[in-house]
């Protein structure tokens, strides 16, 4: 899937990358037991930009960009989300998740609340919006994922594009400045890929700053304004897309992009 | 090459179904008789059917309604008929059912267990009936659990009162302690308010006031009560009390915290390794050797907590398979929102482990209840209790089956009730997914 599956006009004019920090990893480290997953980490993200991380299973993509809202703990090393210097604090932690958004593989929709709770439910209790308030909110960023009209249904009854849309509303409406994602369209058969990507690369021109984990390659080269390869916890190679797909420097990568694009 | 095109020039139309499928031939068709082995099963079941209904039917109904004794009961039914003791001896029922249901409650003051349980029923409804209930009657249930005890046990009007003082006054402490220093300091200091004015103050307060205005109704001794009415008091009781319990216990054994977590296991696994019978010795004889020298701790409250303890660590149990069978996701889906431990697991994680344990819980309930017959050993009057009383009279020495069907059929009504109830309350909770 190297191409892109939308045939929309990419509008790049307010996606721009600026000076201000969003987050910044120093020596991270990271271990599942005695398996050291992620290897002395090093990354500056600034506010407005487009991170594509891509690599082969395993290589601790995922478990990166879940230490960056405390779902993973790390072991050494400092990171810093927003202004925040992740700790053990609760406070800090929780004011960080709830800056941050993050959209998962498996949606993670919450399947006892109806579309409208679920994009409610965060805003009511965490940020102490009134109702009323909250749910206009969440019909406006419904409108915008393109499915207020499932509102009262609940995610049982909705495909599993439409499910992960309703993931991004229900994050967008915490009003976030920074959003995850986690291998968003992986779970999704190809044509509720389009719906999906389709939404985030609207997030991307209204300069949102976005990590992404994804095999989505189209989406890469298009949208992205870096691309990060990791292997083996590590990060092998960063570059722009551009430079990053046609003129790869590790073998490593090489063999990977080989791989997924190959065919 | 052959000839394969096909073009239809015109359309079928719909056509019935032919008899053999449909109305009462076809579902016995599909149903009884599908194949030869089935249509003699069908047909032995019928015959087993008719015999044990044979059996059973003139039996039921035999007319002894107005027997004042056994013998009676066989004369009338000689007279009428019916072969030597086949028939129920139903005078038994006529005369003892008040106090197979009430005990030797005073019977002068019946209104009360009877105005409790009729008020059970208000109480329980917004909770059990939330989308047709208005949503205020739930102050009269957090009002109930004052107004049940007092309605049975009677006494100064002071007490529930003080007792639910103890709330506003552990509330009020929070409030403060949360606000001036922490939110776990003020759970600490509230907490203990509370215990304080309960364990010291709230007897010396509250007969300070009764006799200042004494408002009040007869009292009731616990050796009083008995029959059904007792066995629904110590049901209800340990049913609503081990809910909450058994939720705490199951989110400590789940926690972090290794000495919270180790103290939920030490006592789910000493409770549930224990017969209740056990349980219930010690509440009615050990205990008051541990007790200090003149202490008066009412049977019925030490039944009621062992009981409600014995559920508890069954419910925490049944709760733990639904917190298991949750999906991790949706612990981190609601991590990733901010919100904090208690309110992932108000909002997102209890209602839905709850859903799944619905069906544990209910037989859990319905277990206790059945449970508390057990009493009966320890000397308290309950159903069974009172039918070897009842047959201990020399009118009815003999008896059996008639009392037993009876307490039976009381106990069915209200497990089969519960068993209904769960099942209507996982259609209404089924929100379309898996």
């Amino acid at each position: 899937m190297s191409e892109l599956m939308t045939d929309r006009q990419i509008d790049r004019s307010k996606m721009q990358v600026s000076d201000e920090v969003a987050i910044e990893i120093s020596n991270m480290n990271k271990w599942y037991g005695s398996f050291h997953v992620l290897r002395d980490i090093n990354l500056t993200v600034n506010q407005g930009e487009r991170i594509v991380i891509a690599g082969p299973s395993g290589s601790g993509k995922s478990t990166l960009i879940r230490c960056l809202n405390a779902l993973e703990e790390h072991q050494q090393g400092r990171i810093e989300v927003d202004g925040t210097v992740l700790s053990n604090d609760l406070k800090n932690i929780d004011k960080i998740r709830s800056e941050v958004g993050m959209v998962f593989q498996h949606f993670n929709l919450f399947p006892h609340l109806s579309i409208l709770e679920n994009c409610t439910l965060a805003p009511i209790w965490v940020r102490k919006t009134p109702k009323k308030e909250a749910e206009e909110r969440a019909m406006h960023f419904l409108e915008k994922v393109k499915i207020p009209e499932q509102a009262d249904k609940y995610p049982g009854q909705l495909s599993g594009g439409q499910q992960q849309r309703v993931a991004i509303a229900r994050s967008l409406c915490m009003m976030p400045r920074i959003m995850l994602f986690d291998e968003p369209t992986s779970a999704l058969d190809p044509e509720m890929i389009k719906e999906v990507l389709d939404t985030m690369i609207e997030l991307a021109e209204e300069g949102m700053t976005m990590l992404c984990v994804t095999h989505e390659m189209g989406f890469a080269r298009q949208v992205a304004n870096r691309v990060i390869f990791m292997d083996a916890g590590q990060i092998v190679e960063q570059n722009e897309p551009e430079e990053f797909f046609n003129n790869p420097k590790s073998e490593r990568t090489k063999l990977f992009l080989s791989q997924i694009l190959g065919h | 090459m052959s000839d394969i095109g096909f073009v239809r020039t015109e359309m079928l139309p719909e056509q019935d179904p032919p008899a053999s499928e449909v109305g009462i031939i076809g579902w016995a068709r599909h149903n009884l008789f599908s194949s030869w082995f089935n249509s003699i099963l069908t047909i032995a079941s019928f015959t087993a059917v008719y015999f044990v209904l044979a059996a059973i039917v003139p039996w039921i109904l035999s007319p002894t309604w107005d027997g004042t004794s056994l013998s009676n009961c066989r004369e009338t039914l000689a007279a009428a008929g019916h072969g030597d003791a086949h028939g129920a001896c139903w005078g038994v029922i006529k005369e003892r059912w008040v106090q197979l249901i009430f005990g030797f409650y005073p019977s002068h003051l019946y209104w009360r267990p009877v105005a409790a349980f009729v008020l059970l029923g208000a109480a329980l409804a917004p909770v059990l009936f939330s989308d047709r209930v208005p949503s205020k009657m739930l102050i009269f249930s957090a009002l109930y659990p004052f107004i049940f005890p007092w309605l049975l046990w009677g006494g100064t009007i002071w007490m529930p009162i003080a007792a639910l003082a103890g709330f506003v006054i552990g509330g009020l402490v929070y409030k403060f302690a949360a606000e001036a220093l922490s939110t776990l300091l003020g759970v600490i200091l509230g907490v203990a308010a509370a215990l304080v004015w309960w364990m010291l103050l709230a007897a010396p307060v509250s007969g300070a006031l009764d006799s200042i205005l004494p408002i009040g109704i007869e009292a009731v001794e616990s050796r009083k009560f008995g029959g059904f009415m007792l066995s629904v008091t110590i049901g209800v009781v340990a049913i609503a009390c081990s809910l909450p319990i058994g939720i705490v216990l199951a989110l400590g054994r789940q926690s972090d915290l290794l000495i919270v977590k180790y103290i939920c296991v030490g006592f789910i696994e000493f409770i549930r390794g224990v017969p209740l019978i056990t349980l219930l010795f010690v509440a009615s004889t050990l205990l008051n050797i541990f007790m200090p020298p003149g202490t008066n701790f009412d049977i019925i409250l030490r039944v009621l907590i062992m009981v409600t303890l014995f559920a508890s660590a069954y419910m925490a149990e049944v709760i733990r398979g639904g917190l298991a069978a949750l999906p991790r996701g949706q612990y981190e889906g609601a991590d990733s929102l901010g919100l904090n431990y208690w309110q992932a697991q108000r909002l997102i994680i209890m209602p839905q482990a709850l859903k799944i344990s619905i069906p544990g819980i209910v037989s859990t309930f319905i277990g206790v209840f059945k449970d508390t017959t057990l009493v009966s050993i320890i000397g308290l009057l309950d159903p069974l209790g009172l039918s070897n009383a009842i047959r201990a009279d020399a009118n009815w020495n003999g008896i059996v089956w008639e009392l037993y069907g009876f307490i039976a059929l009381l106990f069915f009504v209200f497990c089969f009730s519960m068993s209904r109830y769960s099942m209507y309350l996982e259609r209404k909770l089924q929100t379309g997914h898996r």
